[in-house]
């Protein structure tokens, strides 16, 4: 700034996009952050689009919810219905549910914008849980990132907070059973669950008071905590920089990818466009929640085969897993003249409970067993992080015997079985699926190292069958070019770690309980070949060609 | 969690590659060697990629131009605006929109990957943080604690813990009137005697009262008591409670416990709608083998044995509700339920032993 008044000529920028760029950084001085972050590498995965397509998801919820809100009137009082919708005229039901048939059949684009809304928070979970799976399975939560990881977490269970609020507003049928079945968990909770389900609904369910709460914490207050966790969440990402699948010239001191401008930001910004379009493609030609078919709540109807939006249907799963009897005993129990609703309680906090736990904690868990405390920015690949993908694996299973089960009816009724036997093999699931996926995994991962071995040492397989001159028939393979191998061999195997004394000469119970995780993390390891175990193999591979088919072998290996 | 910091200056996670040998490992050989795509060499190709793009652009403009039609040229308030028109409208705009999002975001994503360089870079990463901002910053949270001299005070410490624990209380007690406490409404029901005169069984939804020569054997009512439709206030509560299946079998069939011969009427029984479970409805009813199935978490209560709960995740047995005759052959509630209806809550065994006192 104060170069004007020096004796050096200005800098004068010569094209007009120069010119503008130097009008607002000598007024904000935005250069710094242009320089720092114009050309930022970031690499580039396929993998990496889930987040975006939550971040995007994102923006659309605010631009289609804004537009629902200036028509939505969040009010339970009752009225006739009016609107244009024929089957329903004159039938009593409440201003909120009116309010939503008139924004599907008297808005123009009203129920375009309903349909967007709802698909793009269903893509917003989901999209969430996909991004975390990835997270989790490349082992991109390590340091430094665990905190980002944390939050990460919250934003799912908000974005599971902002969904399930959003479906009860419109005040019709189904969602009001949905609001049913959470009165009751909450009335299931110890001491104070009556004193929560009298505050939530103004007295008893469902009273006049619900929608309208639900809508402030779903247009306000959610909203806002998850656009303060997106931003804690960038900006983590900014500082972390962003991390890059392991593969040549990839290392944890560097990031190799495409500079953020332009190619960078022209990808991610024309995905926001892409994501759009399909979201408005679903919206256009797939009917999401056609309210107008449930009709309003009312407490004695029901329709068969209900389900809950995908996201909630874990916890609905497990309250139909759960047993409400033993033969005769009842899990329900009346202590002291006070009711314990275990049948309810448990699948209801449990599961979830041991799920979000788990990780909540698991970076920290697995840097207590691996006492591996560096900074990680090469990701793994899941099949080089066996026990960490079994682990992940076991818990995914969990979660979707728990999903499933929350569609035990419609399972029932299309495939033609019995509703109890489902129920029955889903409980068994339940128990065992959990471990089954931890060996089966396991067992895959390390197949699979096994398998970049033999193609790292013995090249890969032509598909070229050869027959030799004394009539043996071989396969060619082709040796791998050194990039490809490196992509193969160029991973960290760590081994067990076995119990250390502390300072004090003791080895302490805690970690001989720590040894033994880490004997169960790493027992079962697959190192990477070496470049000596190329060379032997090479050595092998012409030996044996040499004694029987010299001249075969050199044409065929080059 | 973690006993990996233990003071020692090194860093102990170096232990985890303690065991390979670093001169035993493949060198990393560098980025792989760039090549050249085809637009990159051929201005043919490169001019054709340019024409792709504009054709997308060209794409999203029209389906800008099939929204906008499809808004003003589909009216909803002319005539009789059926769903079919609805569903055209809808399908055309997000089609325009489709087209119009699609063609940009496609046109940029193959502008970027077909003509923009894809030369891969390598960027050094730099330390989240310095080694001396990391002192400087101890060093300064350790003046700053030391000049409030908090550890030195351990009166103005504890004292402040003190109301610091205590301020956010008026926080949570002024959500106090979110509503009112709970009280033993929610064991009574409509269907208690009112002023001596017993309640008839009424059809949901329109509030017919039911005669008992009206219930066939196998048959199964929707039943709400009579009134409750001219209720002006807290209709919809009253109904989350009062809801009734009322059902006709062979009498031989039930199996009444002892105190409970007198609450049906030949045959016919009415028991809580509401599931004890988490409070769906229970309003499925298989005829052949007198179970009752709730559709949302399938508790099947079997009515032979008093609704006794035989498969699922409800507990306890649905409540009945005790039913007679009436002079004009209208069946009528003797008496309201006999224990709380609905899901289970903490207090509920209490006010079920208030109802039988």
């Amino acid at each position: 700034m104060s170069a004007a008044s020096t004796a050096e000529p200005a800098f004068v920028a010569k094209t007009k996009t120069g010119r503008f760029t130097d009008f607002v950084d000598s007024r904000v001085g935005g250069s710094g952050i242009l320089r720092e972050f114009g050309r930022k590498v970031f690499p580039d995965h396929w993998s990496f689009m889930f987040g975006e397509v939550a971040l995007y998801s994102f923006v659309i919820l605010l631009l289609s919810g804004t537009f629902l809100t200036f028509f939505f009137d969040p009010s339970m009082a009752e009225t006739h219905y009016e609107g244009s919708y024929v089957p329903l005229k004159g039938v009593e039901m409440s201003v909120a549910y009116s309010s939503s048939l008139n924004i599907s059949f008297d808005i123009r684009g009203g129920l375009f914008m309903r349909q967007v809304h709802h698909w793009a928070a269903l893509l917003f979970v989901a999209a969430i849980a996909v991004h975390m799976l990835r997270v989790f399975f490349t082992g991109a939560f390590r340091r430094p990132r665990e905190m980002n990881w944390v939050v990460g977490g919250v934003l799912l269970i908000l974005a599971m907070a902002a969904g399930f609020t959003g479906y009860s507003l419109p005040d019709d049928l189904l969602s009001g059973n949905g609001l049913r079945i959470i009165d009751g968990v909450i009335k299931s909770i110890p001491v104070v669950g009556t004193y929560i389900s009298f505050f939530l609904f103004g007295g008893e369910f469902p009273g006049t008071a619900i929608i309208g709460r639900l809508y402030v914490l779903h247009i306000l207050l959610v909203p806002a905590l998850i656009l303060l966790m997106i931003v804690l969440h960038l900006f983590m990402v900014v500082i972390h920089k962003h991390t890059q699948y392991p593969g040549p010239g990839r290392n944890d001191n560097n990031v190799v990818g495409y500079p953020l401008g332009p190619v960078y930001a022209a990808k991610a910004g024309g995905f926001f466009f892409i994501v759009f379009g399909v979201l408005a493609l679903m919206a256009g030609f797939f009917t999401i929640n056609p309210i107008w078919n449930y009709g309003p709540y009312d407490p004695s109807p029901v329709s068969a085969g209900t389900q809950p939006d995908w996201y909630i249907g874990f916890v609905d799963g497990a309250l139909r897993l759960m047993p409400g009897t033993l033969g005769d005993w009842q899990v329900e129990q009346v202590w002291f003249g006070y009711v314990f609703s275990f049948n309810v309680l448990l699948p209801a906090l449990v599961p979830a409970g041991i799920l979000f736990t788990v990780m909540f904690a698991y970076p920290w868990i697995e840097r207590w067993i691996t006492k591996d405390d560096r900074e990680h920015h090469v990701l793994d690949r899941p099949r080089n992080a066996p026990t960490r993908t079994a682990i992940g694996m076991a818990g995914f299973v969990w979660y979707c015997v728990m999903w499933a089960a929350a569609g035990s009816d419609l399972i029932a009724t299309h495939f033609g079985v019995s509703l109890n036997d489902v129920t029955y093999w889903l409980r068994a699931l339940f128990i065992v699926g959990p471990f089954i996926a931890f060996i089966v995994t396991k067992r895959v991962a390390l197949a699979l190292q096994r398998k970049d071995r033999e193609i790292a040492l013995h090249g890969r397989e032509t598909g070229r069958i050869v027959r030799l001159p004394h009539g043996e028939f071989i396969e060619v393979h082709a040796p791998l070019d050194e990039y490809k191998r490196y992509k193969l061999v160029g991973f960290e195997s760590p081994e067990v770690l076995p119990a250390v004394p502390n300072e004090h000469g003791i080895v302490t119970r805690k970690e001989k309980r720590r040894a033994m995780l880490s004997k169960w993390f790493f027992e079962d390891r697959v190192a990477p070949a070496t470049p000596a175990e190329l060379e032997a193999a090479h050595g092998h591979g012409h030996g044996h060609e040499a004694v029987e088919a010299p001249e075969a072998a050199r044409s065929l290996s080059h | 969690m973690g006993n990996h910091s233990d003071g020692s200056p090194n860093h102990s996670g170096t232990v985890a590659t303690a065991g390979q040998n670093e001169v035993e490992k493949f060198q990393d050989p560098g980025i792989p060697p760039h090549r050249l795509r085809l637009a990159d060499t051929d201005p043919k190709a490169a001019k054709r990629a340019e024409r792709q793009v504009a054709f997308l652009f060209g794409i999203s403009v029209v389906g800008t131009v099939i929204f906008l039609v499809a808004y003003f040229a589909i009216d909803l308030g002319v005539g009789e605006s059926t769903i079919g028109t609805i569903r055209l409208q809808n399908m055309l705009l997000g089609l325009g929109t489709a087209f119009a999002m699609l063609g940009i975001g496609t046109g940029i994503v193959h502008w970027a990957k077909a003509l923009m360089p894809d030369h891969e870079v390598s960027e050094e990463r730099h330390a989240i943080r310095y080694e001396e901002d990391r002192k400087a910053a101890v060093r300064i949270v350790d003046d700053i604690v030391e000049e409030t001299g908090i550890k030195r005070r351990p009166l103005i410490r504890n004292t402040l813990l003190g109301a610091v624990a205590l301020a956010p209380l008026p926080a949570v007690a002024i959500f106090g009137d979110l509503g009112p406490r709970p009280d033993e409404k929610l064991a009574h029901t409509m269907w208690a005697p009112q002023d001596g005169k017993l309640k008839r069984l009424a059809r949901d939804p329109d509030g017919t009262p039911i005669r008992a020569a009206d219930v066939t054997i196998g048959s199964a009512f929707h039943v709400i008591p009579e009134g409750l439709n001219e209720l002006h206030e807290g209709k919809l509560n009253e109904k989350a409670k009062a809801v009734v299946l009322l059902m006709r079998l062979d009498p031989a069939s039930l199996n009444p416990s002892p105190g409970r011969e007198e609450w049906g009427y030949n045959g016919i029984v009415a028991y809580s709608k509401i599931c004890t479970h988490v409070g769906c409805p229970v309003a499925l009813y298989e005829q052949q083998t007198h179970h009752l199935l709730c559709p949302c978490h399938q508790s099947t209560f079997d009515l032979t044995q008093e609704c006794k709960v035989i498969f699922g995740p409800a507990s306890r047995p649905l409540p009945q509700l005790p039913i007679a005759v009436d002079d004009e052959g209208y069946l009528v509630a003797t008496s309201d339920f006999k224990e709380p209806v609905g899901p289970s809550y903490w207090e509920r065994d209490m006010h079920e032993r208030s109802i039988d006192s």
